[in-house]
């Protein structure tokens, strides 16, 4: 597998000189494979925010480097914008940050920042908004009218309208209730399906994140103190309890059923999984 | 049991922009909440289950039908205070419901409007933060708290008022796991130790599972009501109001498919787990 | 970035100058402004800055920051004390072009620098030892009295406490809409004016909108918890005066009383 971004011993301190001073991210090693799904968890204050906004050069290396394809994002500084169209970073509640008349003009604001041509513009509009659910009829109207889910899928279409290289989403479905969570993560399943973009999500659900990666890194302290398979990570399930997580619920019920001496894998983490395993264990009994 | 809170033939419209129907967004609710019991009301966004919850203290009047608290009807403006003294109110968003800069000065700003005089304020204050279980944090600025610290702010401001009830609007959506798990905590010992009546909105089906009744709220209307081992396990009826019955209750629902003999019931994870190996 | 910059400039201590009553020491600084202007001599000047010196002792706050302070009001100093320096009639000294300057000239000037540093000197006192919280505290009820004349003393000061309490929240909100912009190419660094001033319209939208909406929250949260204006409201914490508090008062007014005498002898 070949990584499109590799983190290299990154460390960010914040408020350097000052009684508050902290290192947010220290030491981080880490990599992205091209086309994979992968999912950053971690509880708040792990360095997880701070983090993202290293790999698309919002925040500068304290110390370490980011490299995306080759190159070091900060070889030359004057380019960094560059960086930020091909690395999109959608950021917790974005629909806060909607500015313009029509949902069209707000999706459009990064395209035009990019400099292309009218007719480009517009088909990725109409792409990016189809690709999270959004109607034609919606791109005339103020984002301001919409629900709060509707207004979530412009602020995410915005930044898949730059279509960037990397798409890392910053905790898409929090606040969402649980239609508009199902709703949003099969949008951005099927983005990464049919555009075989490399998708991050960060997220704090370990049920959520169960479904829907190819692979975890897990961030405690922050540093990664953990990283593959959903698989891998939840047959560790002591070590995530350590750091303040947990494991998702179907996990934690093949746990118990373990310690209650039933032969079955404890690291299982979807439902359909588990009652495939505990179908065989009954059809090998009976 | 008394009753705390009553709705009957509840109906509420917003005022609708100008050439547009008004919509409906209570259609005759009756409810009556027990004093001491604790009890969630679950359904999607826009399912009319806000809106309720701010007719509680009398935040918004009926346009139909009628709410008590208290045996006082909501629509009396002269029992407006004693009415939102009883009942206390938690939102949201935990930045927009702080009013002070000190964490104490706070909690007591709802006494302080009561006029509670100032030796009692003090002692209300550190018994309620006590009771959240941020008296070490009494000096504190609040924006350098987490999110579930604030949220305990304001149930501690909430407290300080002596109230009967506390609804909590939705005060677990923008919170991470660990502050949902501090703020659930927090009310459950309130209602346990304290005798307080919850009311607890969300759309969090796991948090509907340590409740004494669960309410499902869909298109205005209270459409399911009762424990919740009867209610989170009527899977295919959540499913189709855009709400989801916990992964415990899924897992049960397909083995009983598999031809397994479980029941339904088991919400916790270690009496799922139970149900399992003894049907095995 | 945004989150470096200190608003209200208060240094927390714990000297005397920080455990006085708000109240007390907004009495005093108009005493020592009253002061400082009934200062017509070098000695009386000299008596203001012994006062000024002890006071500054006395708070531990570093006169480097006292000085630092000044920063901003520079160029008014410069400009009345240029003003003064060659519009005051009088002795001629030096006669430049259209310019004259005279021996008065030069002590108004002086003095002009003199008592503008001071004053400016002597409120940062107050603001460095004050937390803004405890300020406002003390104006509400040195304002009190202003109520029965129908000024809304209570409701400006509320206005100011929720001002304060949400400039922190709102720094970082504004932080975080410039990020979630930069993330979508905005640039803020590049352009003349007018394509910079045009660049902001995707913060300040933003940032009206959610300010707007916690306003709209903010009202009902204290609504619900039974506000209803400043009648009937009590306090947690209620000022009280301190025997220190009448001491430093008297000592000030001291100061003023050999101000005044000065003055009388024509010094």
């Amino acid at each position: 597998m070949k990584a499109i971004i590799r983190v290299e011993n990154l460390i960010h301190t914040y408020g350097a000189g000052t009684p508050f001073c902290r290192n947010a991210v220290n030491g981080v090693n880490m990599e992205i494979y091209e086309g994979e799904f992968l999912g950053v968890i971690g509880h708040t204050g792990s360095g997880k925010s701070t983090l993202i906004q290293h790999l698309n050069g919002l925040l500068k290396p304290t110390s370490g480097a980011v490299y995306l394809g080759d190159r070091d994002i900060w070889a030359e500084p004057k380019k960094i914008r560059e960086v930020r169209f091909r690395v999109g970073l959608v950021f917790q509640y974005p629909e806060y940050q909607l500015f313009e008349e029509t949902v069209y003009k707000d999706i459009a604001f990064g395209p035009k920042n990019m400099g292309l041509e009218t007719a480009e513009i517009d088909r990725r509009v109409r792409t990016s908004a189809a690709f999270v659910g959004l109607g034609e009829d919606m791109l005339e109207k103020s984002p301001f009218d919409l629900s709060g889910g509707q207004k979530r899928r412009v602020a995410i279409a915005g930044v898949i309208a730059m279509e960037p290289e990397v798409l890392i989403l910053d905790e898409p479905s929090a606040g969402l209730d649980p239609a508009g969570r199902k709703g949003l993560l099969e949008n951005i399943q099927a983005y990464h399906r049919e555009k075989g973009t490399t998708v991050v999500m960060v997220s704090h659900s370990m049920d959520e994140v169960a479904e829907n990666v190819d692979r975890i890194v897990v961030l405690a302290n922050a540093g990664v103190v953990m990283s593959g398979t959903p698989h891998e990570v939840f047959s560790r399930a002591q070590e995530l309890m350590d750091v303040g997580l947990n494991v998702p619920q179907v996990t934690q019920v093949a746990m118990e059923l373990v310690r209650r001496g039933v032969d079955i894998d404890p690291a299982v983490y979807t439902v359909p999984d588990l009652r495939r395993a505990l179908a065989a264990l009954k059809g090998g009994r009976t | 049991m008394a009753e705390i809170i009553k709705t009957e033939n509840l109906t509420f419209s917003y005022p609708a922009d100008e050439g547009q129907e008004p919509v409906q967004a209570l259609k005759g609710v009756d409810l009556s909440i027990e004093k001491g019991s604790f009890v969630v009301v679950l359904g999607h966004n826009g399912s009319g289950k806000s809106t309720l919850a701010k007719h509680m203290n009398a935040v918004l009047l009926p346009s139909g039908g009628k709410v008590w608290v208290a045996e006082m009807d909501t629509t009396r403006e002269d029992l407006l205070l004693e009415i939102r003294r009883q009942v206390g109110m938690v939102f949201q968003n935990p930045d927009n419901q702080i009013v002070a800069n000190v964490v104490e000065e706070d909690v007591a700003f709802g006494p302080e409007n009561l006029g509670v005089p100032t030796l009692e304020l003090q002692k209300r204050v550190s018994a309620a933060l006590q009771a959240v279980g941020m008296d070490e944090f009494s000096l504190h600025a609040p924006h350098h708290l987490s999110g579930g610290q604030k949220q305990r702010i304001a149930i501690a401001g909430v407290i300080a008022m002596e109230p009967a009830c506390i609804v909590l609007d939705e005060s677990t959506a923008m919170l991470d796991p660990c502050g949902r798990r501090e703020v659930l905590d927090t009310v459950r010992r309130l209602n346990r130790e304290k005798g307080i009546t919850i009311v607890l909105i969300t759309h969090h089906m796991d948090e509907a599972a340590m409740a004494d009744r669960v309410v499902v709220m869909d298109n205005g209307r209270a459409v399911m009501d009762g424990p919740p081992e009867k209610i989170l396990v009527r899977v295919e009826e959540l499913r189709a109001i855009g709400l989801a019955a916990p992964h415990t209750v899924e897992l049960l629902y397909g083995l009983r498919e598999d031809g397994f003999d479980v029941p339904l019931g088991a919400l916790q994870v270690e009496a799922c787990a139970k149900a399992i190996a003894e049907s095995l | 970035m945004l989150k470096d910059i200190t608003l209200g400039q208060y240094f927390p201590g714990d000297s005397l100058a920080h455990r006085l009553d708000p109240r007390t020491k907004l009495i005093l600084t108009v005493i020592y402004i009253v002061t400082l202007f009934c200062a017509k001599s070098f000695v009386s000047y000299g008596v203001v800055a012994a006062l000024l010196v002890t006071g500054v002792k006395i708070s531990g706050v570093a006169p480097k920051a006292l000085v630092k302070g000044l920063k901003p009001i520079l160029f008014i100093v410069c400009f009345t004390a240029a003003l003064n320096l060659l519009y005051t009639p009088g002795d001629v000294l030096v006669s430049l072009w259209i310019f004259k300057i005279t021996t008065q000239g030069i002590f108004t000037a002086f003095f002009m620098v003199l008592r503008i540093t001071m004053l400016i000197m002597g409120t940062f006192l107050l603001t460095y030892t004050t937390s803004p919280i405890a300020l406002t505290d003390g104006l509400e009820t040195l304002l009190g009295p202003l109520k029965k004349i129908r000024v809304p003393v209570h409701e400006l000061a509320m206005i100011m406490s929720i001002a304060l309490r949400f400039i922190p929240t709102l720094i970082e909100e504004t932080d975080k809409i410039m990020s979630a912009q930069k993330a979508r190419g905005a640039d803020f660094e590049s352009g003349n004016i007018f394509q910079r001033a045009k660049a902001l319209v995707p913060i300040l939208v933003p940032l009206f909108i959610s300010a707007f909406r916690r306003a709209d929250e903010l009202a009902v949260a204290m609504e619900c918890r039974c506000y209803h204006g400043g009648e009937g409201r009590t306090k947690l914490h209620v000022l009280r005066y301190q025997a220190r508090d009448y001491l430093v008062l008297l000592a000030y007014l001291a100061v003023l009383a050999i101000v005044l005498i000065l003055a009388r002898f024509g010094l």
